[in-house]
């Protein structure tokens, strides 16, 4: 049997950090459908879960691969899907369907150029705000950014834990350019890569009242329910009707209000937890950048350049989206004078900036509309413009 | 028909006679939003002797439903259950089967949600023969919704949106899934109880994808549109029944008039998913590192 965790230094594309990411997390199941460019990530996984021990299946369309790691989870094994553009909307209403069920589960966007068929092998990231709203009804989600194939690995293995704490959905927002970009990723030793597993009921089922009330929570575990799984007597009760503590339907809006504003809450209350930016000369930067994945990474360059023309430039770098990170960027709008946001799409993220800054600092999009990468010519220009 | 606009729903707290498979459901499920007349309650029970005579440990039962009436089921069984989204039960349990193949997993859903927007998992799940005891509850229609034609509304009847008549023609399931690879299929009526339990039981021995059609009255949302109100939809349904065990499913359509041929069709022995993957999991064991 082939080794789980590939500890060592590799030379190798994003999506396939992302797979070793799934397998060095713990994940067992992997349901998916073929499109590009995030078929690496199925492909390797059909290769690499058999050799663990898991269970890869190739099903008919990405309805299917978003409800069959709902169902994996609940038999109690660490599930994922990856997907594009397209797949990514064809999932919506089993990110909604994990969420009020609350089943920790995650699912990989590699984006890609759209809308609808759009530009299949180059990059986009115009699916930040479906990430967000794109499931009917509201509700909290939490997506990751990564920014390199090292961080599909380490971000990875962060979604399954963040779906396991929880108890919710987690998504991974990459895109094409780090997907498929190679460079060097390390992979530490099994001891050293943390991982959480979920909370299981306090006892076994002829322990609990009954019946048992497998929704119900407690100040001690933060809003986060226990979970029961299937096959060890609990008789869970799962439905994606409106429920109540024993998870029965409860067709009112007092269970409506009870259950939306614990399943927020229970997200927005570990916001601190969730804080995953990084920050470099932003304390005293006249104008900051901020900018995710791939725009990231040109960043980069675009701030170092601006730098060295005698500019006080600062770069945060958002890993995660959602939750959006409101008070650091609020700090950051009171502190600089001017907030650059470069995306590959015709602006999505800026209009979080734009509400959080509250029109203490100019915000500018630097904007393209997919098929390649902004321009570092274009983020010069708009950090001269905003410190003019 | 909705659970709050249900006539026939009793409150609560109104006494009643207890049942004996009171045990069998879970405590404070009861009643249950089916209409007077409708055959998904019977179709249950047939389940819950089947799951007992099959000797099935109650804490190794999953059963996932989809969405509309008889999406409800799962919901009242105490066991393991999960009311999924619509179409979508099959995906889910091959999911949760995959996960836990020592689990007994059964799919119990309606022709509209397993037929119509879970078509496509419904012909993968039997290609693959992943290794699920599927029954799908017909009614003809879409009765949750209040009535609407479906994939296996008959030509000609008369639904909430074919107002002038069905003019599509139906699925004939059982030929459907037999084409597809499933290696039991069988088509009963839900009066005829002891042939379901007995089907349901006889399947539960089978592996790989078996399906059970048990066609059922709906006589608040078809029946009363076509001059079928009250038992009679039943009635004709048991009128129309005809026995055929080993009859070719190519020959087994529902017209408009004539024979519902019901029996057991396939009974046949193909390599189920879950061994098809050992298998391929027996290749990965042996070769070299």
């Amino acid at each position: 049997m082939s080794r789980e965790v590939l500890t060592g230094t590799h030379f190798i594309s994003g999506n396939i950090a992302c797979a070793e990411g799934a397998i060095a997390a713990g994940c067992r199941f992997f349901a998916g459908y073929p499109i590009t460019p995030s078929t690496e990530i199925a492909e390797r996984l059909s290769a690499r879960l058999l050799e663990v021990g898991g269970t890869y299946i190739q099903m008919e369309d990405e309805i299917a691969s978003s409800i069959a790691i709902v169902g994996a989870s609940w038999g109690g094994v660490k599930s994922m899907t990856a997907t594009s553009g397209p797949g990514f909307s064809l999932m919506q209403e089993h990110i909604g369907f994990a969420f009020i069920t609350e089943t920790p589960t995650v699912l990989v966007d590699i984006q890609r150029a759209g809308p609808s068929t759009g530009l299949p092998t180059a990059v986009g990231q115009g699916d930040m705000m479906q990430a967000r709203w794109g499931t009917h009804g509201d509700h909290e989600i939490i997506a990751l950014c990564p920014a390199s194939p090292q961080e599909l690995f380490d971000l990875t293995v962060r979604a399954f834990n963040i779906a396991e704490r929880l108890r919710t959905p987690v998504l991974v927002m990459s895109d094409e350019i780090v997907g498929h970009m190679v460079e060097r990723v390390e992979i530490p030793h099994q001891d050293a890569i943390e991982i959480v597993d979920r909370a299981r009921p306090p006892g076994p089922p002829e322990m609990l009242p009954h019946p048992y009330e497998s929704y119900e929570t407690s100040e001690a575990d933060c809003g986060i329910p226990p979970m029961a799984i299937a096959g060890e007597g609990y008789h869970v009760n799962m439905t994606g009707l409106t429920h109540d503590e024993r998870g029965y339907p409860a067709m009112n809006p007092e269970a409506q209000e009870k259950l939306m504003h614990r399943l927020v809450a229970k997200i927005r209350s570990h916001a601190d937890e969730l804080d995953l930016c990084v920050e470099d000369g932003v304390e005293d930067a006249e104008v900051v950048v901020i900018a995710y994945g791939i725009a990231a990474r040109v960043s980069q360059g675009a701030v170092r350049r601006a730098r060295e023309a005698g500019r006080k430039v600062g770069l945060l770098r958002l890993q995660i989206a959602w939750p959006f990170p409101e008070d650091r960027v609020a700090r950051i709008a009171k502190s600089a004078r001017g907030i650059v946001v470069p995306e590959i799409n015709l602006g999505q993220m800026v209009r979080e900036v734009e509400r959080v800054a509250h029109g203490n600092a100019r915000v500018v999009s630097v904007s393209h509309a997919g098929g390649h990468y902004p321009p570092a010519e274009a983020l010069l220009a708009a950090i001269e413009e905003v410190s003019a | 028909m909705t659970p709050e606009t249900n006539p026939t729903r009793t409150p609560d707290d109104a006494p009643r006679a207890g049942h004996p498979f009171d045990p069998e459901l879970r405590e404070g499920r009861i009643p249950h939003i089916w209409c007077p007349g409708c055959g998904i309650g019977s179709v249950l029970q047939a389940f819950l002797e089947a799951v007992d005579g099959a000797k099935i440990d109650r804490d190794e039962l999953s059963v996932v439903s989809g969405i509309g009436c008889t999406g409800r089921a799962a919901g009242y069984l105490n066991a393991d259950s999960f009311h999924t989204t619509h179409g979508r039960p099959i995906p889910f349990a091959t999911g949760l089967k995959l996960a836990r193949p020592e689990l007994r997993v059964c799919v119990v859903s309606g022709d509209g949600d397993l037929a119509a927007i879970g078509g496509n998992h419904l012909i993968h799940a039997a290609r693959r023969n992943v290794d699920l005891t599927v029954i799908c509850i017909n009614n003809l229609n879409y009765g949750m919704t209040g009535g609407q034609a479906g994939p296996t509304t008959p030509i000609a009847a008369k639904t909430a949106t074919s107002p002038y008549g069905c003019h599509e023609h139906p699925f004939n399931l059982v030929d459907l899934v037999a084409t597809c690879g499933a290696v039991y299929v069988a088509r009963w009526i839900s009066m005829d109880v002891r042939r379901v339990r007995r089907s349901i039981e006889e399947a539960f021995t089978k592996k790989g994808f078996t399906f059970i059609e048990v066609l059922a009255p709906c006589p608040v949302s078809f029946g009363r549109r076509n001059r079928m109100d009250d038992a009679a939809m039943g009635r004709i349904l048991v009128e129309r029944c005809e026995i055929r065990n080993g009859a070719d499913p190519r020959e087994t359509a529902i017209g408009e008039e004539g024979p519902i041929v019901c029996g057991k069709f396939v009974d046949i022995e193909r390599p189920s998913y879950l061994e098809m993957l050992a298998d391929v999991r027996k290749r990965v064991e042996e070769a070299p590192a």
